[in-house]
């Protein structure tokens, strides 16, 4: 069972550069043909100041962290053990290439079902912009299968 | 395609569908290496199999990637307000991923105008493999 002194564990902020080329990337792997997401006229004349970072991105972004590795390993957690059970994002502002996006990670909740045979980890996550803009909001469930 | 207007939608609407191709070890090394999610798990066999599990199988994020493509291909991303995801069976090599969307809810906050809508992910079978809500602003 993870020990409940972790609910409250912050990781430091860590900041991440959002690239051109890693969205261009990311928009191939999930098979995005909108050009807004790679072609940046399209995405400037959709009031864009550079490509936008598809809606789940900011996730992937905030793995780059190492947050979830970083807070799997101080739980004890084996990396084979565990699913990814929900995620969800609020959206304040644009994530667009050239922007400079610091996450802080903090563990919300830890219990446990099934008398123990699952455990449930939240994670709270904010990502701020290069001006401390509050762009959005990450909520993380992992499970781990006992 | 014009953006779909507030007063034009209706609950029980159903205007999103989206069918992936079956999903391949290359669309899982490609997801792991964008993505960043580097988790042997989805990507090296071998360590599938010391885990216990037949075979690599899909990140939870790819399925909720196409969630998000299938939102934004109705909606323009900057209506999109909030978005999320349970991941409720893991999505394996060969498997398809549909995607339908249907307007659950018509609301106002402030000065919007939303409308949440209900997602499904399904394999080619309807077997579920995720299910979630987004929430996006209407004109």
């Amino acid at each position: 069972m993870i020990d409940k002194k972790h609910i409250g564990r912050t990781t430091p902020p860590q900041t991440v550069d959002v690239e051109k080329g890693r969205l261009k990337f990311f928009a191939k792997a999930i098979g995005e043909t909108d050009p807004v997401y790679t072609d940046e006229a399209v995405a400037a004349a959709a009031g864009y100041k550079s490509l936008p970072a598809p809606p789940t991105f900011a996730f992937c972004l905030e793995m780059e962290t190492n947050s979830l590795w970083d807070n799997i390993a101080a739980m004890g957690v084996p990396v084979g053990k565990i699913l990814h059970g929900s995620q969800s994002f609020k959206y304040h502002a644009p994530i667009c290439a050239g922007d400079r996006v610091t996450f802080q990670t903090t563990i919300s909740k830890i219990y446990d079902k099934k008398g123990g045979a699952l455990e449930f980890i939240h994670e709270d996550t904010t990502a701020k912009n290069q001006e401390g803009v509050l762009v959005a909001e990450l909520e993380r469930v992992i499970v781990v299968r006992n | 395609m014009g953006q779909p207007k507030f007063a034009d939608v209706a609950v029980g609407d159903q205007p999103i569908r989206l069918e992936t191709d079956p999903i391949s070890r290359t669309t899982l090394a490609l997801y792991g290496g964008a993505s960043g999610d580097h988790n042997p798990m989805h990507i090296d066999i071998d360590y599938a199999k010391a885990a216990g599990e037949s075979d690599v199988f899909a990140h939870g994020m790819l399925a909720m990637a196409y969630l998000g493509r299938a939102v934004t291909s109705w909606v323009p991303q900057s209506a999109l307000r909030s978005f999320n995801t349970r991941f409720t069976a893991i999505t394996r090599v060969g498997e398809k991923i549909v995607v339908v969307g249907k307007v659950a809810e018509k609301m106002e906050a402030g000065s919007e105008k939303l409308v949440r809508l209900d997602l499904a992910a399904t394999n080619e079978k309807g077997e579920s493999k995720a299910a979630g809500e987004a929430v996006v602003a209407l004109s």
